[in-house]
């Protein structure tokens, strides 16, 4: 009987890791963000690009700055020349316990861009990592868009390449399928138009760390919880052996 | 296959080595919900040092800050104020700030405060906690030709002087606190951090 | 003195008698194995769940405009609030996988058998509850799933004629959902249902010790007593399952461990991932699957192209669960001694459970749809089969006393 139900739960085990929540809208093919939250360097190398790059638009509502300089072990003054550029209402210097703030407003975002900026705090556990790795590395010239580029992984994005610089402009390559008797187009690959002032392996590198940081904000505590873990199993384990010889002892009265 | 004699000892033994491993593990257990007590991040940001900038403090005056929720003082005290100081000893419950729980020790001096002329107060009553009147005028109607200035609490009728020294006879027992606080520059005090050197 | 302290309490209060009778000289089979675990691991996962959602109470906020950042803020600035929070996550998983397994036990071994159909029945009425509350639970972080997940429940009730609409504008209270549900699930989420669920289970467990428990070989153990009136096969529940029970609880945790500390959303099983994205009423998710455990009775709902025969399928899945005990007329109550057919179709019903839950999660297409039919039709054919042939079932011997 036993067997029968062991049997049932691989199967159904199997089945199961064949969904793939995390596809991109249309099924596209993401590529594996390399990821290491242990990395403090890359996640230091990240939380400076992200506040270079992306913290003027995107806000990180629920990240607070020290956090970052605790769990990173960077001071704060060093934090604060690097990452905190903004102010409070008053005109006083943001503290470094605030939670990652930004000033644009819905309202103007949605007048430039045509929608709202979405808060970047938990984007990683919403779209996973390789989704944004991906992302990132898969803007392409159209000049039929606002902003003068389009992305592979999301069709008609609003938001601007603002690594343009450092990756360079790249363009889509097409190729033609037959699905079912019908022509598709898609987009086979990107052929670089102007360099920009990283090469391939450069800029790929640079998203990984933004990526990896921002794999670290969604959850800043990740790394402790790992950590805790395996402590809390072994003292389970060895538990578990205590009990085991207590059951044995007193069920040597049974039968 | 029972045994003919139970082995006691060693159901004792492990009885108790088994309790006393749950209780260690219940003890783990409790640690992060207790803790989850503990102020969060959130309380102990907006309770975080307040830095003030007094450039514009004219003497005589008081400006009022927020830290931690409560109102504290910043005085800009004359000359004359602070002379004044040395003749009100014996009428006021503890003139030289004995009560070390008021005030950290660069503030254990005749006028409470690191710079003479700079008072920095708690601006709440030792008696149950309102917020006192600032009384600067001399010899007002109400308080008596013997006033010199100093903080009135309106609920319960407690007197402080211009360094917010408790006088006798009135319900509150202790000085007024002095926050915890240290100059970043001539004219910028963070109130809540002593700044290392107490 | 503490003989006399227990005495001062026994003349005011049935302390030694209840620990007696529950305990110390409630006789259970002795031949209890694996299956028998789960009815105590739920009894501790209910625990589990009432303390740590009472500290996840203590910070959340049950406001549309705030659950969504409370949420974060446990995660983030309370200290171990991510600690508290993952303990509730995981723990509703952990009470489904330990409620199913309880419950197939009692379909292999009869457990819900004259005269324990009872038992049963306060069992599916805490089921029952149990979903409710998980499904109350679920809209509380207020994430798009939690909103949209809720959004598509809650429209089946406009399903039902003549008073659907009203029905499901009396359950939001308001015209879509909104703070006016948010605080009402909380309630019954954080008060209402628990106190019923505490109530049900007291008496499905004063039920049980009114008859006894049955065991692997579906052998009355009461029926052999020795002179002093203890059954034979029994042995007193304290020590022996007590000290049993330890080390099940214990592997139980290790397991509980593994996956609130490496994998806390369960890959988007247990924490979907649309619900880290706070709710928008305007966008709906490209996918909306409810959560793992309600997964089979979904995609029952989804197999049936009309609206309300969906629901009227969905609902008599759960329902013809409380009939068991009159739909099995077979006398012979545990798997070991019954016949080639009620084990094939005990597994079928099984794979047909399991997969009818993994089709749930698939994007609609025809294929999907066509299997979700065969195997709703495999899940109901169950208990027709079951009815069929369990009168005139053909048996092997079942023994007198307790094999193993």
């Amino acid at each position: 009987m036993k067997k029968h139900i062991v049997t049932l739960i691989l199967i159904a085990s199997s089945m199961m890791g064949t969904v793939n929540i995390q596809a991109a809208g249309g099924g596209i093919k993401l590529d594996k963000a390399p990821i290491d939250i242990f990395d403090k360097d890359s996640l230091k190398r990240g939380a400076f690009a992200f506040a270079d790059n992306c913290l003027s638009c995107h806000g990180a509502f629920f990240m607070r700055y020290n956090r970052i300089a605790k769990d990173l072990e960077m001071d704060e003054q060093e934090l604060r020349e690097n990452m905190i550029f903004t102010r409070g209402k008053k005109g006083d210097p943001t503290k470094i316990g605030e939670l990652m703030k930004v000033s644009m407003t819905d309202d103007y975002a949605k007048k430039v861009f045509g929608t709202a900026v979405p808060d970047l705090s938990l984007t990683a556990r919403a779209r996973g990592a390789d989704w944004m790795y991906t992302y990132l590395r898969s803007f392409y010239v159209d000049p039929y868009r606002p902003t003068g580029m389009n992305n592979k992984v999301f069709s008609d994005v609003s938001m601007p390449h603002v690594l343009w610089r450092l990756q360079g402009l790249q363009k889509a390559v097409y190729k033609t399928e037959v699905h079912d008797g019908v022509e598709v187009e898609s987009i086979a690959g990107f052929e670089m138009v102007t360099p920009g002032t990283m090469t391939t392996a450069e800029y790929d590198s640079y998203v990984a760390d933004l990526v990896n940081f921002m794999v670290y904000i969604a959850e800043p505590v990740q790394a402790e919880r790992r950590t805790m873990g395996w402590k809390v199993l072994l003292f389970l384990f060895l538990f578990s052996i205590l009990a085991y010889m207590l059951k044995k002892e007193y069920w040597k009265d049974v039968h | 296959m029972s045994v003919d004699v139970v082995d006691e000892k060693k159901r004792r033994f492990l009885v108790a080595s088994t309790s006393v491993m749950g209780a260690v593990g219940a003890g783990f257990v409790a640690v992060p919900f207790l803790s989850s007590w503990s102020p969060s991040e959130r309380a102990k940001n907006a309770g975080a040092p307040v830095e003030v900038n007094i450039s514009a403090l004219e003497e005589g005056r008081l400006m009022v800050v927020e830290w931690q929720s409560k109102p504290v003082w910043i005085v800009k005290r004359s000359a004359k104020t602070l002379s004044d100081l040395e003749t009100l000893t014996d009428s006021l419950r503890d003139p030289n700030s004995e009560n070390a729980a008021q005030q950290s020790s660069y503030a254990q001096n005749i006028y409470r405060s690191r710079k003479p002329e700079i008072s920095v107060l708690v601006g709440i009553c030792t008696h149950l906690g309102c917020s006192p009147t600032f009384r600067p005028e001399i010899a007002p109607a109400d308080l008596g030709a013997d006033w010199l200035g100093g903080f009135f609490c309106p609920c319960h009728s407690s007197k402080f002087d211009m360094a917010g020294r408790v006088f006798q006879g009135v319900p509150a027992p202790t000085n007024l606190s002095v926050p915890p606080h240290h100059y970043l520059s001539e004219n910028v005090i963070l109130i809540g951090n002593d700044g290392g050197a107490a | 003195m503490g003989k006399s302290l227990l005495g001062w309490i026994d003349d005011r209060f049935p302390l030694s008698k209840m620990w007696n009778e529950h305990l110390a000289e409630y006789y259970a089979p002795k031949n209890f194995n694996f299956w028998y675990f789960f009815g105590s691991l739920a009894l501790l996962v209910l625990v589990i769940q009432i303390v740590s959602g009472i500290f996840l109470t203590m910070h959340y906020k049950p406001d549309a405009a705030h659950a969504f950042a409370s949420v974060e803020y446990i995660m983030r600035d309370v200290p171990y609030g991510w600690l508290i929070r993952y303990i509730h996550s995981t723990g509703a998983t952990a009470f489904f996988v330990v409620v199913y397994l309880h419950m197939l036990r009692a379909l292999m071994y009869g457990s819900y058998k004259k005269p324990r159909e009872l038992i049963w029945l306060f069992g599916m009425f805490i089921y029952l509850c149990l979903m409710a509350e998980a499904f109350m639970g679920y809209l509380l972080p207020w994430g798009q799933m939690s909103y949209w997940g809720a959004q598509v429940i809650i429209s089946l009730f406009s399903a039902i004629p003549v008073i659907g609409d009203d029905l499901t504008l009396w359950i939001r209270g308001d015209f879509v959902i909104g703070d006016a549900t948010l605080n009402r699930f909380f309630a019954l989420h954080v008060i209402a249902l628990p106190f019923v669920l505490v109530f049900l289970v007291i008496a499905h467990i004063l039920a049980l010790h009114e008859v006894g428990s049955n065991n692997p070989d579906g052998v009355e153990i009461k029926k052999h007593k020795d002179e002093n009136g203890i059954p034979l096969d029994g042995i007193p529940f304290h020590p022996y399952y007590s000290v049993k029970d330890i080390v099940g609880v214990i592997v139980f945790l290790f397991f509980f461990a593994t996956v609130m500390f490496y994998f806390p959303d369960g890959g988007g099983y247990m924490l979907e991932h649309a619900n880290f994205i706070a709710s928008d009423p305007l966008k709906t998710p490209e996918h909306i699957a409810p959560v793992w455990y309600f997964t089979p009775f979904y995609a029952i709902l989804r197999a049936v192209p009309d609206k309300l025969m969906g629901v009227g399928a969905m609902g008599a899945a759960i329902v013809v669960l409380f009939f068991l005990p009159w739909i099995d007329r077979c006398k012979v109550k545990s798997i070991r001694y019954r016949s080639v057919i009620f084990k094939a179709n005990l597994i079928v019903f099984c794979i047909s459970f399991v997969v009818l839950g993994w089709l749930a999660m698939q994007p609609v297409t025809s294929v999907v749809t066509m299997l979700s039919r065969v195997f709703t039709f495999l899940y109901f054919a169950y208990f027709v089969v079951l009815f069929v042939t369990s009168k005139n079932e053909v048996t092997k011997p079942v023994p007198d006393r307790v094999t193993s």
